[in-house]
């Protein structure tokens, strides 16, 4: 081999190993490790609720109410008598369905509004309109509204964040469209007489994925929290479904006598929360720089 | 300035629209009979259709959003179905608790959240960083009704500091009502902090690596003064948009801490209202709360030009 020739390998081996992949780069994030790990101990604790739970969290108990944690129950009783950590192991599967299903419907609508409005000037206006105005509201306010309206549930309150929360999906998604339609790689598909639908799928939305990704991880996060905060005010799912929120709510009545009714589940979604938003800095570190805080 | 204020004016006439046409939208939303549903399974027939015509809900649509539009504008919210008066009335009577907490915990945000940051960016790396930076992240996950519950139960309960719920009048015991207040503003603005902290610490970052900060140092100012003095001023526009924005997440924060507390604020006000099925009292307070957050969304927009000069609206 020549010594230019030698010299070039070195040199694309040298920038291969500055650059490394984004799967290496993800790998090797500190945040992203460490809230994938918390992530996954709490969906893992969620799912397997049925086996680890040492009680049946809705068989009340009133023998056994207000009992500090015990060997018998590990993270005491609240004031039903209702095994605390079968509670909170309970409560993660609503809460943990409320966030995912959340995330995935914000992203849906928020990919289909903010693909119209980046890509049709003409409606772009009007619904961004609409998209601001809904902004407008304090989000557990609009919340808390939707709710008055649509009554206690798990699929209302699913239904309620989903709207709260689809707006900030969709102008961060019109925006990415917005700077890539004008793209000459763009341009050239649209002079090869490619459809619309076709460019927006093939070639804008793959672009789309990491501000996604980034702002998916940070709904999860807002919609646990919301989930338990409308648990809490009461007007979230109902009350004998254990969910984090309604079990911080039952805590607060009798938080002199028994401080860890609340305690626990609220350590649970605090973990939850640090999980989903070391995630979400990772992500946001690795796929989407400009918005990298220093 | 005037010419950038009165456009910016303008551009909020379509986004309060939205939001009156959702608020109207949110009767409709109600599943089967609306009517029937606020009335409650009790009510006669005759009761049912006299509501319905009382409320315009026999009405088309369109008609029903044109007359909920003029009575909006003419500052007619209704009228509450279990207070027995107007929804302006009783808004107005829930305001004041609101109002004094919502800037309280700002306070706090503001005077926990600069400092930190600002201390963390002058010294990045060290244990003061870090240990500022990790309360910050703490900050943003704890959940701020959660915290609250632990404060009680600390400061309250276990070493009776404090009193655990209530209220009181800054304008007729100002001492009592600063005692009620300690516990709610520092729940509800330290979560706040902790994002005002992170702005803060990477605003301050960049603007310390500035040329002028070089020079600066080299003619020999103190870090103090460079820092405070140099820094801070061109630090400072982002961390305001961040205290705007705050503002707003904090008029929804204080609903849930109104709960804990049991302050008689807009929070408690439009849960109640939920609970008992009071549509125009719901309508009434995210009406006001969606129009006072942009109105300090606009201020805060006002406020840009007046701290960096760089900045000229045309």
């Amino acid at each position: 081999m020549s010594d230019a020739a030698v010299a070039r390998s070195e040199v694309v081996t040298r920038n291969a190993a500055a650059r490394p992949s984004w799967l290496a780069r993800l790998a090797r994030n500190r945040n992203i490790g460490v809230g994938a790990v918390i992530l996954a101990v709490v969906m893992l604790a969620a799912l397997l609720a049925g086996v680890a739970s040492t009680h049946d969290p809705r068989r009340l108990n009133p023998a056994e109410r207000l009992k500090p944690p015990s060997a018998a129950n590990f993270l005491g009783t609240d004031e039903f008598g209702r095994d605390v950590f079968s509670l909170v192991l309970y409560g993660g599967q609503v809460s943990l369905l409320v966030g995912a299903t959340t995330m995935a419907l914000t992203s849906l609508w928020g990919i289909a509004i903010g693909l119209i409005a980046g890509y049709y000037k003409r409606v772009d206006l009007v619904l961004m309109r609409i998209m601001d105005g809904l902004m407008a509201f304090p989000a557990i306010l609009l919340a808390i509204a939707l709710m008055a309206a649509r009554g206690p549930g798990v699929g209302n309150v699913i239904f309620a964040l989903s709207v709260v929360y689809t707006p900030r999906t969709a102008m961060l998604i019109r925006s990415t469209v917005l700077s890539i339609r004008e793209l000459d790689y763009v341009q050239a598909a649209r002079a090869l007489g490619r459809r619309d639908l076709m460019i927006a799928f093939r070639h804008i939305l793959p672009n789309c994925v990491g501000p996604l990704l980034v702002q998916a991880s940070f709904i999860f996060a807002y919609a646990i929290l919301a989930e338990a905060i409308l648990g809490f005010l009461g007007v979230g799912v109902p009350p004998y479904v254990p969910s984090w929120g309604n079990v911080i709510a039952s805590g607060k009545n009798v938080i002199r006598e028994a401080f860890w009714v609340s305690l626990f589940p609220g350590l649970a979604l605090t973990l939850s929360g640090l999980g989903l938003n070391l995630l979400g800095d990772g992500l946001r570190d690795v796929l989407d720089p400009r918005l990298r805080v220093q | 300035m005037t010419v950038y204020l009165v456009r910016r004016l303008l551009t909020l006439i379509p986004v309060l629209a939205v939001v009156v046409t959702v608020v109207f939208l949110l009767i409709h939303l109600i599943p089967g009979d609306p009517v029937s549903v606020m009335l409650g399974p009790d009510a006669t027939p005759a009761q049912i259709d006299a509501t319905r015509q009382a409320l315009g809900l026999d009405r088309p649509l369109h008609e029903q959003l044109v007359k909920f539009y003029a009575r909006v504008l003419r500052g007619d919210l209704g009228q509450s179905y279990f207070l027995d008066r107007p929804v302006v009335t009783a808004l107005l009577e829930r305001a004041e608790p609101t109002m004094v907490l919502t800037f309280s915990a700002l306070l706090v945000a503001i005077l926990i959240g600069v400092p930190s940051g600002i201390i963390a960016a002058a010294y990045p790396g060290s244990l003061w960083d870090r240990t500022l930076m990790l309360g910050a992240l703490l900050g943003v996950c704890v959940p701020g009704f959660w915290l609250s519950l632990n404060f009680i139960y600390l400061f309250a309960v276990r070493l009776g500091w404090l009193p655990a719920a209530g209220y009181a009048s800054i304008f007729a015991d100002p001492v009592a009502a600063l005692r009620y207040m300690v516990l709610p503003a520092v729940s509800l603005g330290f979560n706040q902090s902790a994002l005002i902290a992170r702005i803060s610490r990477s605003c301050m970052l960049e603007a310390l690596q500035q040329d002028y900060i070089r020079t600066a140092r080299a003619k020999g100012l103190s870090t103090g003064v460079v820092t405070w003095v140099h820094a801070f001023r061109n630090a400072l526009v982002p961390v305001v948009t961040v205290i705007g924005i705050t503002m707003a997440i904090l008029i929804g924060g204080a609903v849930v801490t109104e709960i804990v507390f049991n302050i008689p604020g807009l929070g408690r006000l439009i849960i109640s209202a939920v609970l008992r099925r009071d549509y125009p009292v719901v309508q009434g307070v995210i009406l006001v709360t969606a129009t006072a957050y942009v109105l300090i969304n606009l201020a805060v927009d006002a406020v840009y030009v007046l701290i960096d000069p760089r900045i000229r609206y045309e």
